[in-house]
C-alpha cells in the first residue's frame, strides 16, 4: 500500500546524517546506482532497489522526479520469484530419467544430481516472471524524517540496508524509546529518569 | 545513546503504558487534547484492543476486542489481572476533519491509517499536489500523536506520576 492509496501502514525513521554538500545531487547518485535490475529472464531470485513513486515500472528519475517540494520521494521496489519445490522436484526427476536412459547408466553421482538440480531450478526462475512488491518513501531532508510506507519486518529490514549502502547515511527507527530520545525535545534530566525508566503495575 | 535493539526490547513497555493510560484518559476527559495552538482534538477508542499480559513463565495472555459495539468490559478486566493495552484502534477528530488508524504501543506502527477524505486525482499533473496534500494531512495525526505522548511521558516522569496519576489509574480499572 503506497501513500496513494486510501490506507497505509507507516514505519517512521530518523535520518542519522546529511551530506556535506548539494544533497539533491547525492540523493540523485544514490538513488541512480541502486536503482531496480529486472530480473523477468533471468535465473535471480531477488532483485532490491529504488524506484519512481509515480512510475514504479519505469524507474529513470529524469528532471529531478524525485523531490517535490522539499521531499524527497521514491520507493522501494522488491522482486522476487519462486518457484514450488514440487515443480523442481518433477523436472529434476523427469530430467534424471532422461539423463539415465541416454547415458545407460543406472544411477547419477551425488554432484551429478546437484548439478540437475541447480540447472533445472535456474532454467525454471527463467520462465517464472517476477512479483513486485513497492514501498513508498517520503523523506523530509530538512528535519531528518524518513517515512516508509510498510510495516513488514524484511522490507523495513531491506530499507535499512540498502539506504546505508546507498546514501552512506543510517537509519534510525523511531519507535517509543528513540522518539523520546530525539524527537520531544526532553531535558538532560528527563533523558536521565527516562534511562532509569522501570515498566509499572497497574493492580492494586 | 544505548544500542538500538537493546532500547527497543527494554522500553518496550513505555509505548504499552502510553497506551493504557491513554484509554484512561479518553475514558476520564471523552478524549479532548488542545494543540500546542491552543486548538482542541479528540480521540476516541476504535473497534479494536489489544491487551497483553505476561505471566509468570513468560508465557504471554493476549485479550481482543474488536468489533464496531463491543463492549470494553473485557479490557478492563484484563487490565485487573495485570495486561496493558499493547495495541489501540483510534479515531481522531481534528478541525472537522477525521482520521483512523490503529496504532501499536512497542513500535508505534501506524497500520489502517485513513486520514480525512481528499478529492480523487483526475489528472496526472494534479499528482504532487495531492501527494503534498497527504504528506500535510498524514503529518497532522503523527504530530498530534507524538504531542500526546510527549504529554504522557513528561507525565511519566514527574513526581505527579506516583502520586496522583498512577492511583487514579488503578481506581479506573478497579472500578
Amino acid at each position: 500500500m503506497g501513500i496513494l492509496s486510501s490506507t497505509v501502514s507507516l514505519t517512521r525513521y530518523r535520518v542519522n546524517g546529511s551530506f556535506s554538500d548539494a544533497p539533491i545531487e547525492h540523493v540523485e547518485e544514490g538513488i541512480r546506482k541502486f536503482k531496480i535490475q529486472d530480473i523477468d529472464n533471468e535465473p535471480s531470485e531477488l532483485s532490491v532497489g529504488w524506484t519512481s513513486l509515480f512510475d514504479p515500472f519505469n524507474p529513470d528519475f529524469e528532471g529531478s522526479s524525485f523531490l517535490v517540494a522539499s521531499f524527497f520521494v521514491f520507493s522501494l521496489r522488491i522482486d522476487k520469484k519462486s518457484v514450488p519445490v514440487k515443480v523442481i522436484n518433477k523436472y529434476v526427476d523427469i530430467e534424471e530419467k532422461k539423463r539415465l536412459a541416454e547415458s545407460g547408466r543406472e544411477f547419477l553421482s551425488k554432484n551429478e544430481k546437484k548439478q540437475l538440480k541447480d540447472d533445472v531450478k535456474n532454467i525454471l526462475l527463467m520462465k517464472v516472471p517476477s512479483v513486485p512488491n513497492i514501498f513508498d518513501i517520503i523523506w523530509d531532508y530538512d528535519t531528518n524524517r524518513l517515512w516508509f510506507f510498510s510495516t513488514q519486518k524484511a522490507a523495513n529490514e531491506e530499507l535499512e540496508s540498502l539506504f546505508l549502502k546507498s546514501f552512506n547515511i543510517s537509519l534510525i527507527k523511531l519507535f517509543p524509546y528513540t522518539l523520546a530520545d530525539f524527537e520531544l525535545g526532553l531535558s538532560d534530566a528527563e533523558k536521565d529518569l527516562l534511562l532509569k525508566l522501570k515498566p509499572e503495575s497497574f493492580m492494586e | 545513546m544505548l544500542d538500538i535493539a537493546v532500547s527497543y526490547n527494554k522500553y518496550k513497555f513505555l509505548g504499552h503504558e502510553f497506551l493504557t493510560w491513554l484509554w484512561y484518559v479518553i475514558a476520564r476527559d471523552q478524549g479532548a487534547f488542545t494543540d500546542s495552538s491552543g486548538s482542541s482534538f479528540s480521540l476516541i477508542i476504535g473497534n479494536r484492543i489489544v491487551c497483553e499480559n505476561i505471566v509468570e513463565d513468560n508465557t504471554v495472555e493476549t485479550v481482543i476486542i474488536k468489533g464496531d459495539n463491543a463492549g470494553l468490559e473485557e479490557g478492563l478486566l484484563a487490565l485487573r489481572k495485570g495486561s496493558v493495552v499493547t495495541e489501540l484502534s483510534l479515531s481522531l477528530n481534528y478541525l472537522e476533519q477525521h482520521w483512523e488508524f490503529n496504532l501499536k504501543g512497542e513500535n508505534f506502527h501506524f497500520t489502517g491509517f485513513k486520514h480525512p477524505e481528499t478529492e480523487k486525482i483526475t489528472k496526472k499533473e494534479d499528482r504532487e499536489g495531492a501527494l503534498l496534500e497527504k504528506i500535510y494531512l498524514y503529518s497532522k495525526a503523527v504530530e498530534l500523536i507524538d504531542q500526546v505522548f510527549s504529554d504522557f511521558l513528561k507525565l511519566r516522569l514527574s513526581e505527579k506520576w506516583k502520586t496522583d496519576i498512577l492511583n487514579s489509574m488503578k481506581v479506573w480499572i478497579k472500578a
